[in-house]
């Protein structure tokens, strides 16, 4: 038992030696208070602010939706402060509802919001906003008021204290609302730290039941909200309730400043405890009509570590019992229009996940390969692509870049997030503008075909919540025309290209042009080329046969002798014009030594060819003569017979040795 | 102006034969790249299998560490505690491709990853062996440029860029060294084709480092290095040496020798063991032949006679001395100088006689006759066709093609793996078949076609005049041509003849070779079906049988594709839910994939370099339960990852390999007995299953809480109920299962201290007494108030 609770109370130790360091203001008189107040506030060394607490005129106010918790400023009766916590994540949601009024005489511009080290530490996100009507005010909705850390000289350094500028100065008197919003990621403490499958995940968490704050409180209140499971322990205070699953404490009424009543609750909570101790966002922006954003996350359960057997039987015969604190899916919530979105990892492709989408989200649930238990790491990446038109914009010529920051995935915890915005090669002026303050600095990034490298802005910020997504803006100044550098590099990649195909084709890159073998290869294309030149008069030759042949063929169906015999005459000129075009070839190729090997073929050739032709215009005059003496056409046939076998004959080896010229 | 028109036909004529050849060309290369994709397609891009993990690995290595520490790399996370050296033990080939691939695309600022590269080299390599081949071809049938050129291009890369046997080994993703080997391969044997043809020492020099870049990427090169001299021989046997056969011989053995030595790996090997002994034989013997035909040169006949007869008295005392000196020296050594792999190419039964774990691989078992159709398909029946058309007329490079086809079927009738190489030669042959019968077919329809018109025309001009002007047919409709058309016509013509031209040139001949116009249209008709069919088979192929890549697996039911990713959850689960430095034990098969995916140290991995360290783990897995956690405490191991299948049926897990485990154990370790683990002769894991079977640390880690997903035992893939159900582990605990529990990883059990039993008891008492107690004592109150 003992040892038990021994956790417990080291627990609490710093939170509990926090305090006596703390001054003490003395609550006996109210004007002594008020004194006190002033004092501290004028010590703070907050130049414009002061703020007079007087007994009728002071009150902080806090609202949140449905739920209301009083803190009471000691010396306001009157004011109210609300203090709402919601436990059911992995994230501790503090929502504080002041209301706020100024008992003093000065006019105020600041408010101070102080936080112990414990919470500071984990203070991943803090905003502050004025309600204007009647309170119940997201706290998320409208525009921040700027906060920023102070580090006055006489507090503790325990304490931090952030202090909040408020729009206009309030006056004596007036009392406005303010919505303050702390998101502490790393407070729930598992406790056991280290749980078997089949064990639930118990969680701590401490916080002061009273309102820590460099004001006196009239009237406050807590109110913790947990998830609908066990509640194993809280502290039980006088006027501490818990219904259903919500637990209060409070009101208490008339608090000093700096009052703290240390509470523990020690509950169920079996939530995803997703955090991501990387994420790498890398956004690439195409001019081409596509932003593609790829996420490298780097994941682990860090609830209470998984020890001992996994059994895969117990988790799948019964999921919910033996394997409570696991998570085996996130769901991302992507842009609307998202598309081409993968998940994967390093050994490829992850199967299991299902992507469905409508005109306004697109939603993508991912299981990671395996169930993860606590302790359990995975890294993944997921990446899809955006239009262009959706996120870039423009103004006063220049463009800029309008995304969300955080991840996608819902309630995960990222430790250190990278963004990298890939800027398209060529942009100048490059600014960022980011709704809080974060690490940045310029890379270069080579991909596709770049020269000098694409611009890469980056952003760097530890302990990002789902409350970090909001919109950040890169400005930058980009030529349009540059879009067309690529294209025109591979044009002009591929034109060189067939230029210097065209160019080796034609050039002539022997390395000597006096050796044998160069001139015996000149000297061989001149022979090829008088061969080609042979090779065409004889077909040449040939289509002269033909017209002969169509002549005598006309004849035979018309009769018409006067028209054959034109039509000889102009072949007889045509051959013979021929045969004078042919010995030029003929005595170059009997003179080069190179042709000796070819020449018998071509003289073979064209002697086939003279006999061919003076049997062709033999037979010519034979039919003429026999139409002329108009003989039967079977006698034409009988006196022409042995002469057309020849000239068949002769034709098929014309024919072949016409191709074995052709193939030299 | 008639005589341009026709210079400028023929040069159109050649300029439309290459244009269009290149475009087959290209867009064969397209085709065998994109049939290859399917696995990308159906499943994703991601290295398949086994062996392409370990070179994935090795080229991250590269591309991240550089040339000089790859060849430096010794690689402590494989073979704990032995470790490996990778440079000098693997062939680089494959890996320096990608890396250049890599580093070429980096450099022009292609940002591609290591793994993408790897992913597409088999295609993009696929896609070279086809134009590869169609080269080799081109120099075997020796055919012109034109379109008869490409007719032959086409129908031999048509075969090549699809034959199913080279897809199953060149699918995307399939990155492992046969990928470029067979281009390596096809390019060696084209190069020393084209050099025997043409006697050119440039080729000769090209042919050596083809050989070189062969050498580096697969241990397949002795398959060159010995055709290669046989095919010498066969030429000087057959009376057809010449100098060409020299240029193409000598100095690819010698500079071939030069470099391939210069491979690590290889390095002493290529002239100290027998695989390379046959080309330096031949290599002295083509010396002679050359010295012979020399002094026959310069000798007179009689002379010539005199001087032979002397010299082959004493040649021959002096080779029967230095062959007796040559056999001693390989007698000598225990595996007469062959190694293991090669041997049992030489003798089928070797490797399941002595070498347990050679046989043990599925892939080195002979091939059945299903597995060559399927292969193969129709190129089997074409195959006999392309050896006559090889045979008319026979040159040196034809012969070679007949040698190539002949050894590569007795080599894949040993190993289903070598199929591989003979797949190309079977494209050669099918393609050189096919495109021979076509042209057979297309002239023959040619020759008769006019006819029939031609016989019509004459007719009609008969009825007409009476008067009958003899005419060859086939000039008739050509007699209305101009000059231009007549020469395209006749090119036309001339094409589809070319094939045919060296074989018969004279019209008689021709005539001879025509076939009745009916019997050659159906033929044509039947051939175009049976390339259809063809096609069918191999893209089916493709897509369905061989691009699996194994580490992820679908099934498809009555609810659709259900896909099985266990093995990649295992590997991530252990690469990122255990320390760097823990050691995993698994049988060998799945240590190149838990090096690669889970980066974590293994015992034994698919390189099966060192038996004894099998062994080790065969006969850990063997053991019992205490005696298996010591041999692996011994080994400084931390888990135990085993694959079973029982639950969903996946048959290739380690119970299924259980035999060899014991075998190759027992083969080291003789208390390991086979006949232990048999009832019968009969291996089984049911009720009838020996105690020594029921009681070793496989079927225990297999089988752990397996009774209770379904209350019977029921192992799918054995079709059984198992024999021992309810069991508990005492050294092991399980810390990971997957989702369809085909890998479970356990981690052995921190050694216990030595006083057991009753503190332990006790213990626990106490623990429950404290639980108890505490729960009341937070109901009572809380802790802090």
């Amino acid at each position: 038992m003992k040892m038990r609770s021994i956790p417990f109370l080291l627990f609490l130790f710093p939170i509990l030696f926090t305090f006596p360091f703390l001054p003490s203001p003395v609550l006996s008189a109210s004007d002594l208070i008020l004194a006190k107040v002033d004092r501290r506030v004028s010590l703070l060394g907050f130049r414009s602010l002061s703020l007079f607490f007087t007994s009728h005129c002071h009150s902080f106010k806090l609202h949140c939706q449905g739920f209301r918790f009083s803190f009471q400023f000691q010396n306001q009766p009157g004011s109210d402060l609300r203090i709402r916590i919601d436990l059911t994540s992995q994230i501790v949601r503090i929502t504080t509802s002041l209301k706020v009024e100024n008992t003093g005489s000065d006019v105020v511009s600041e408010i101070l919001l102080s936080f112990p080290e414990n919470q500071a530490n984990h203070l991943a996100y803090l905003k502050a906003t004025l309600s204007e009507g009647k309170g119940k005010v997201k706290p998320s909705a409208g525009a921040g008021l700027p906060v920023e850390v102070v580090h006055p000289k006489d507090l503790p350094p325990a304490l931090t204290i952030y202090s909040v500028s408020l729009p206009k100065g309030l006056g004596k008197g007036d009392s406005l609302t303010l919505v303050v919003l702390a998101v502490l990621t790393h407070t729930l403490q598992p406790f056991p730290e280290k749980i078997n499958q089949g064990d639930i995940q118990l969680l701590l968490f401490q916080e002061s039941a009273q309102y820590l704050s460099p004001y006196a409180v009239k009237v406050q209140s807590l109110t913790v909200k947990l998830p609908d499971a066990r509640i194993e322990s809280y502290t039980k205070l006088e006027n501490a309730k818990l219904q259903g699953s919500e637990l209060k404490y409070g009101p208490y009424e008339n608090l000093p400043p700096f009052s703290y009543l240390p509470i523990v609750i020690h509950f169920e909570n079996n939530q995803p405890f997703a955090v991501a101790k990387e994420l790498v966002r890398e956004i690439e922006i195409s001019h081409w009509g596509n932003v593609q954003i790829t996420e490298h996350y780097d994941i682990i359960h860090a609830g209470a570590q998984s020890k001992g057997e996994f059994s895969r039987l117990d988790y799948q015969t019964r999921p919910y019992l033996r394997g409570a604190s696991a998570f085996r899916r996130l769901v991302a919530r992507l842009p609307p229009r998202a598309h081409s979105v993968y998940y994967r990892d390093e050994i490829g492709n992850i199967s299991t996940s299902s992507l469905w989408g409508d005109s306004k989200k697109t939603e993508l649930e991912i299981e990671p390969r395996y169930p993860m238990f606590g302790g359990w790491k995975t890294a993944f990446t997921i990446g899809y692509g955006l239009p262009l038109r959706d996120y870039l914009f423009g103004s006063e010529g220049k463009r800029f870049l309008n995304i969300t920051f955080g991840a996608p995935i819902n309630q995960l915890v990222i430790d250190t997030l990278f963004i990298k915005v890939v800027l398209p090669e060529g942009s100048k002026d490059i600014s960022v503008s980011a709704p809080f303050p974060v690490k940045q600095w310029q890379e270069t990034k080579l991909s596709h075909l770049d020269i000098g490298g694409r611009p890469v802005v980056v952003l760097e910020k530890n302990n990002v919540v789902p409350e970090h997504n909001e919109h950040f803006q890169v400005y930058y100044k980009f030529n349009s025309l540059s879009m067309l550098r690529e294209p025109l590099m591979l044009i002009s990649g591929f034109f060189f290209l067939f230029i210097a195909c065209i160019v080796y084709t034609h050039a002539d890159i022997s390395i000597s042009k006096s050796s044998a073998s160069y001139l015996a290869k000149l000297q061989w294309d001149e022979v090829q080329a008088t061969v080609q030149q042979v090779h065409s008069i004889i077909s040449r030759c040939l289509t002269a046969h033909d017209k002969l042949e169509t002549s005598l063929y006309d004849l035979s169906r018309s009769g018409d002798i006067q028209a054959c015999k034109a039509t000889r005459k102009s072949v007889d000129s045509s051959l013979k014009e021929l045969s004078k075009e042919l010995k030029l070839p003929l005595a170059f190729l009997q003179s080069s030594p190179q042709a000796a090997q070819i020449l018998p073929k071509v003289e073979e050739l064209v002697a086939k060819e003279r006999e061919l032709q003076d049997k062709l215009l033999a037979k010519h005059t034979t039919v003429v003569d026999c139409y002329e003496k108009k003989l039967g056409g079977r006698e034409i046939e009988n006196r022409i017979a042995p002469q057309q076998q020849k000239i068949n004959a002769l034709k098929q080896e014309i024919d072949d040795l016409m191709d074995v010229i052709d193939e030299i | 102006m008639a005589a341009s028109d026709a210079h400028s036909g023929a040069s159109i004529r050649h300029a439309f034969g290459n244009v269009l050849g290149f475009f087959i060309l290209l867009l064969i290369g397209v085709l065998a790249f994109s049939i290859r994709l399917f696995s990308v397609i159906k499943y994703e891009s991601v290295i398949h299998e086994f062996d392409p993990y370990f070179n994935y690995r090795v080229t991250q290595f590269l591309t991240k560490n550089g040339i000089y520490d790859f060849w430096n790399w010794f690689d402590d996370r494989t073979w704990y505690p032995l470790g490996r050296v990778i440079g000098g033990t693997v062939y680089p080939g494959l890996t320096l491709t990608a890396g250049t691939l890599w580093w070429m695309l980096n450099s022009l600022n292609i940002p591609l990853s290591v793994e993408t590269v790897c992913v597409f080299t088999a295609p993009i390599f696929s896609a070279f062996a086809s134009w590869a081949t169609y080269l080799l071809t081109k120099e075997v049938k020796g055919t012109g440029a034109g379109l008869t050129a490409a007719v032959l291009l086409a129908m031999v890369n048509f075969s090549s860029s699809f034959v199913p046997s080279y897809i199953s080994r060149s699918v995307a993703g399939s990155y492992d060294n046969e990928a470029v080997a067979i281009f390596a391969l096809i390019f060696t044997f084209y190069l020393y084709i084209k050099t025997l043809n043409t006697g050119s020492l440039f080729y000769a020099t090209l042919n050596s480092i083809a050989y070189f870049y062969m050498v580096c990427s697969w241990g397949g090169y002795t398959f060159i290095i010995n055709l290669i001299p046989m095919h010498v021989l066969l030429c000087i046997v057959t009376g057809r040496y010449s100098s060409r056969l020299y240029i193409a011989y000598a100095p690819l053995v010698v500079l071939g020798t030069l470099l391939a030595s210069l491979v690590p790996v290889v390095g002493f090997n290529a002239v100290m063991t027998s695989e390379h002994f046959a080309s330096f034989l031949v290599f002295i013997i083509i010396h002679v032949v050359a010295l012979v035909y020399y002094i026959k040169g310069i000798l007179s006949p009689k002379m010539f006679k005199v001087a032979l007869a002397l010299v082959v008295s004493a040649g021959l005392a002096v080779c029967c001395a230095m062959v007796a000196v040559l056999i001693a020296l390989v007698a000598s050594s225990p595996t007469k100088g062959w190694s293991g792999r090669s041997l049992s190419l030489l003798d089928p039964t070797y490797a399941s006689k002595y070498i347990p774990i050679i046989a043990s691989v599925s892939e080195h078992q002979p091939p059945t006759w299903p597995s060559y159709f399927m292969d193969i398909n129709v190129l089997a029946f074409l195959v006999p066709a392309g050896i006559i058309a090889c045979f008319s007329p026979l040159s040196d490079a034809s012969s070679f093609v007949v040698l190539y086809i002949v050894t590569s079927v007795y080599f894949s009738g040993v190993m289903v793996r070598l199929m591989l190489v003979l797949a190309p030669a079977a494209c050669i042959l099918s393609g050189i078949a096919l495109s021979q019968a076509f042209d057979v077919f297309t002239r023959s329809i040619k020759l008769q076609l006019p006819s029939v018109s031609g016989q019509s025309n004459v007719d009609a001009g008969e009825a007409s005049s009476g008067n009958v002007v003899p005419n060859d047919p086939v000039k008739t409709d050509k007699n209305e041509d101009t000059s231009k058309e007549r020469t395209s016509k006749k090119s036309k013509k001339k094409e589809k003849e070319h094939v045919e031209k060296p074989v018969s040139k004279s019209q008689i001949k021709k005539r001879l070779l025509v076939l009745p116009l009916e019997t050659s249209i159906i033929a044509i008709i039947l051939l175009v079906l049976l390339g259809a069919f063809y096609v069918v088979h191999s893209v089916w192929a493709a897509a369905e049988a061989y691009s699996a890549p194994s580490i992820v697996l679908t099934s498809h039911s009555h609810d659709g594709l259900h896909v099985f990713d266990d093995f990649r959850e295992a590997y991530a689960w252990l690469s990122h839910n255990t320390e760097i430095d823990d050691k995993v034990a698994s049988w060998w098969d799945y240590g190149y994939q838990t090096t690669a995916m889970a980066n974590r140290t293994v015992i034994v991995d698919n390189n099966t370099w060192n038996n004894t360290h099998i062994a080790t783990v065969g006969t850990a897995m063997s053991s019992p339960e205490k005696a298996a956690w010591e041999i692996f405490h011994s080994l400084d191991v931390k888990y135990v990852l085993v694959v079973f299948g029982g639950l969903v049926g996946y048959p290739s897990d380690d119970i299924n390999k259980f035999l060899w485990m014991v075998r190759i154990g027992g083969g080291v370790f003789p208390h390991i007995k086979e006949p232990d683990y048999l009832r019968d002769g009969q291996y089984r894991i049911d009720s009838m299953a020996t105690p020594t079977m029921l009681n070793c640390l496989m079927y225990k880690l297999s089988y752990y809480r397996f009774v209770e997903t379904d209350g019977k035992a029921f192992d799918r893939v054995r079709r059984t109920e198992i024999g021992k159900k309810y069991f508990k582990l005492t050294h092991f605990e399980e810390v990971f299962t997957t989702h369809h529990w085909m890998v479970r990883i356990y981690k052995l059990k921190p050694p216990k201290n030595r006083i057991r039993g009753k503190i332990k008891k006790s213990k626990s008492v106490q623990n429950k007494l404290e639980n108890k107690l505490e729960k009341k004592r937070t109901k009572k109150e809380p802790l802090l108030v």
